[in-house]
Formats: C-alpha cells, structure tokens, sequence
C-alpha cells in the first residue's frame, strides 16, 4: 500500500497545472487550485468563468476543456472495495457521484416478510428488520421495480424461506443468514382464500417459469454468516421473505454501499527549510508521518515532506506547544489541499462489484440530464 | 412522476433573484429587478420542470424541477458558472420537505433555457468522458495487477 501511494504522489507533482499560456500570478494560482488550511477553518472560494476576466484570463470549464484534463488513476481494487483518484474534477460532480452510489443506485433486499410462525424471543418486526438489512446477492439490474398494485412475478421479486427449529433438550441455535433457502419457483405459502379445485394452489406471487431459467447463476445472500437470531429448546422460525428493487433513498437497506467516501489530495508544503532540532520536532509532531529527515551530509538534517498522502489535516505541525493553533511554524508548514484531485473510496455490500457500482451511479447522473433535456424542450 | 401544481398556488420568484445560499455574484448583472412583477411566463401544466420567468424578458428565468435535489442541482450549477454567458446563477430547495429544487439563471443575452439545456447536454457529455475513463482505468489496472493478487489481498483482511 505504502508503495502505491508514494507512485501516484509523484504522478500528480509532476503534472502541469491547467492553464498553460495565460498564467496567474503564482498566489492568486494557489487561491485557485488549492484550499489552504491554516490555524482556522479553510475559506471556501467560489469559481466562475470570469472570476479573471480584468486580467484576461479564461477560467471557464468547457466540456473539451473538462476532457482533455480529466483523468482517473485506479489505487486499490478487491472484489468488494475500492480506492481510485480522480483529478480535473469540481467537487460538485465528485459529491453528485457520492450521494448518487449512496441514495440512487437500486439494489435488491427484503421488503416483506410473511411469518407463519415465530415462536423465539425476538419480536417479529425486529427480526424484520434484520432480515431487511442482509445484503443479497442478486444483480438487481435482471430485475424491475415493482410498484403497490404489481403483482410479484420472477421480473420483480425474489423469494426467500427461513424455515428452522431448536428441538427440546438441544442447546440453543444461533440462526444465520446462510439459512435463507431460495426459491425459484416463488412462494410456497398458500393464500387464505381456498383455491378452486383442481387449480394449482395459489401463493403470494405468480411465478410463469422459473427463476433458475432466466438467471445465470443461483441467488443467495452475501454473507452466510450473519446471525439473525438464536432459538432455545422449542422455539422455532417459520417465515418466506420477498426482496425487490429499491434505492438507498427509501431506506438504507437497498443501499449499494457500506459507504462511499471522497477526499481532497493534501498537499503540505514547506516554505522555509526547516533543519536539525527543529525537523525531529516536525518530525515527531506528526501523528501520521508525514515528513522525513533528510541526511545533508556534514552532521546536518533537513526535514522532507515524504508522505503528503498520508496527512489527515490535524495541523498538530503547526499548533504551537500550548495547542494554540497558529503556533511558531505556522509560517513555515503550510497545509493544503488540491481542489480538483479527489482520493474516491467505494465499499461495496456485495450485490455488485464497486467499479460497476460507480458506472452505474454515473449513468444515473446521466439520466437525470437527459430527463431535465426532455422536460425542458 | 409528480403532477405540478396549478399556477396560482405557486410561489411567486420572480423578478428580483431571492438570496440563495450558494450563490455567486460576478460583476454583472441583468435587468431583472425592472421587469414587470411576477409572471409565469412560459409554464406548462402538468410537467415535472416549470420556467418561472417573464414574458418580455427570456434572460432570466427560474426554473422549478421535482424529483431533484442537490445531485443534480449543485452539478448543473457548477457547469452554468463556468458559462461565459451566464450572468448570476444559483439553486435553492425551497423547503426540505418539498421534493424539488429551484435553478435560477440569468444570462448576459441568451434565453436563459437554452443556457441551462446547453449546460446539461455539457455535464452529460462531461459524465459520458468520465465513465469511459474510468472504465479504462480500471481495465489498465487489471492487466498491471492480475486478479490472483487480489483475491489474495482480500483474503489477509
């Protein structure tokens, strides 16, 4: 991990700011590229296109202009998390694509649960409830949305039972999530209502075919090992569940991530060279080590800014020994932090990969444009 | 999708721009403040998007949007601000319990509509160029990283 940060740390000091003919002057630059952080909270500037027009420099952002400097650099990519850097981007569209993987991007989970019998000691909505929140695995995007008066057909739901038992005299049973049998064929419970003779029973939804037919690969859930709830001697859980397509705006369930997070890249700069018993004290002062001593050959030291990735913006380099916040380096150590390079991090629940996952909140944001276009011409 | 309200039942934004919390102020600005008092200008019925603006002048217009809220919103912004011909512009959601939000634009010239409908189709385009990059970046990673690293690194956790 370590090594991966310090390749793409240098990957992005070496890179040309923007603006390549017109330059600012260097301080109006930093204003524009960087947030500082001082002793107090960061000042928010507010960027349009002609914020430099009296000095006849263009700070507008075309959609060329956006193309041709945006780039991604992939960090770390498992199976179910995910950290990549995104830089030439506003942190509206960074923050649009948070909220979107967050609240907007649809997954399968459990919406309703039809108890036949419960005996245990948790109480029925709570053990709803729990089962709610088990992540499935089921690509939601094979399944539609399901509305109040649509019937639950293989389309729209996926149906689960719980059927277990503590016998007398046994020691008490811790139930797993792994205990969600599937079932393809749909429900198994009958209706209320007597069904006319010679007709198939009917259930609580209305299967055609069967869902090992239109899918690739058998549904379960995620996680096996998830307790949902433990029986004594005696008790027993007799439920089927139904899980459909919903975004993580109507409830956290249907979330596709555990969360997903953005940071600015930090920068941290030293102005002045700062040397000997000063450096280790730098040094030392940093919880997340930042800087580095450098040997100068001659018994001398000088300290490097060697892990800029690493710093959280504690500025305890430069409160002072009091825990005053301008202390005596403020002027030497300055904290920043880029405005356009973003450090993304995705955590998946499992019902998709983390990278489809930001695919899909991208097309979504697409969509939203596409939809205002329509409405508005 | 939500059916709009008529419009008697609306309130009333126009002429002179209501303080939205995030907006910016470039040195100039449109005659607004002198159009004729309120008009719904060129609203339709029915429709989740309403243009709140006036009749005589196209430049600066509200426009009411439900079913958004910031992700939209501060997106759209973002990319009008950066429009050369955009003179003010600023969104606000209106209560945190109504599901929509308010855009207001107010350009140097231009139909305000046809600025905002430009700086959608551009933060489209913007997103299709980001999902291409990123699915190239993460391709290039898989070819530099084989997946049996990863699988590896997953199980240490």
């Amino acid at each position: 991990m370590p090594k991966k940060g310090t390749k793409s740390r240098k990957g992005t000091d070496d890179e040309p700011k923007q603006e390549e003919k017109n330059k600012l002057p260097e301080h109006l630059e930093v204003q524009r590229t960087r947030v500082v952080c001082k002793g107090d909270a960061p000042t928010e500037g507010f960027q349009y296109a002609g914020a430099f027009a009296a000095m006849g420099i263009d700070n507008s952002v075309s959609a060329d202009k956006f193309c041709k400097n945006f780039k991604v650099v992939v960090n770390r990519l498992t199976e179910d998390d995910m950290e990549f850097d995104m830089i030439g981007i506003d942190a509206s569209m960074a923050n649009a694509f948070r909220r979107i993987l967050i609240a907007e991007v649809p997954t399968m989970a459990i919406e309703k649960v039809l108890m036949a019998d419960n005996t245990s000691v948790i109480a029925d909505e709570v053990l709803s409830h729990r089962l709610g929140l088990i992540p499935l695995d089921a690509d939601p995007r094979l399944f539609e949305y399901i509305s109040e008066n649509d019937v639950p057909t293989e389309r729209n739901t996926i149906v689960y039972k719980l059927h277990v038992s503590c016998k007398k005299g046994s020691p008490r049973l811790t139930v797993k999530s792994g205990d969600l049998e599937w079932l393809p064929e749909g429900s198994q419970l009958p209706l209320a209502s007597p069904a006319q003779s010679g007709d198939k029973q009917k259930t609580y939804t209305s299967f055609s075919q069967s869902q090992k037919d239109i899918l690739e690969k058998p549904l379960g859930v995620k996680f096996k090992d998830i307790t949902i709830a433990r029986l004594g001697p005696g008790q027993a859980i007799e439920l089927e569940v139904h899980a459909v397509k919903g975004i993580g705006k109507v409830h956290a369930k249907w979330s596709p991530v555990a969360t997903a997070w953005y940071r600015m890249l930090p920068e941290v700069v030293l102005r002045e060279e700062i040397k000997d018993a000063d450096a280790e004290m730098l040094v030392a002062k940093c919880p997340v080590n930042v800087f580095d001593i450098e040997d100068l050959g001659n018994g001398e030291k000088r300290a490097v800014v060697a892990r800029p990735r690493a710093c959280t913006l504690c500025r305890q380099c430069v409160m002072g020994p009091t825990g005053e916040v301008m202390g005596p380096t403020v002027e030497q150590v300055e904290l920043r932090r880029v405005r356009d390079h973003f450090i993304f991090t995705i955590e998946s629940t499992g019902a998709l990969p983390p990278e489809m996952l930001f695919t899909e909140a991208v097309r979504i944001l697409e969509e939203k444009c596409e939809r205002v276009i329509s409405e508005l011409s | 999708m939500r059916e709009s309200e008529p419009t008697p039942s609306l309130p009333q934004i126009a002429p002179s721009p209501p303080s939205f919390p995030s907006a910016s102020f470039p040195p100039q600005t449109t005659g607004a403040a002198t159009d004729p008092p309120a008009q719904c200008g060129t609203h339709r019925q029915g429709e989740a998007i309403m243009e709140h603006g006036s009749v005589t002048d196209s430049t600066a217009s509200t426009f009411s949007i439900v079913e958004e809220d910031h992700t939209l919103a501060n997106s759209v912004r973002f990319v009008l601000n950066q429009d050369p011909r955009v003179a003010f512009c600023g969104y606000s959601i209106p209560h945190p319990a109504d599901n929509k939000v308010n855009i207001r634009v107010q350009t140097t010239g231009d139909p305000a509509k046809d600025v905002l409908k430009d700086s959608l189709q551009d933060l489209m385009v913007m997103c299709q160029h980001v999902r291409g990059t990123f699915d190239t970046a993460v391709t290039q990673f898989r070819q530099n990283n084989p997946t049996g690293m990863n699988i590896d690194q997953n199980k240490k956790k």
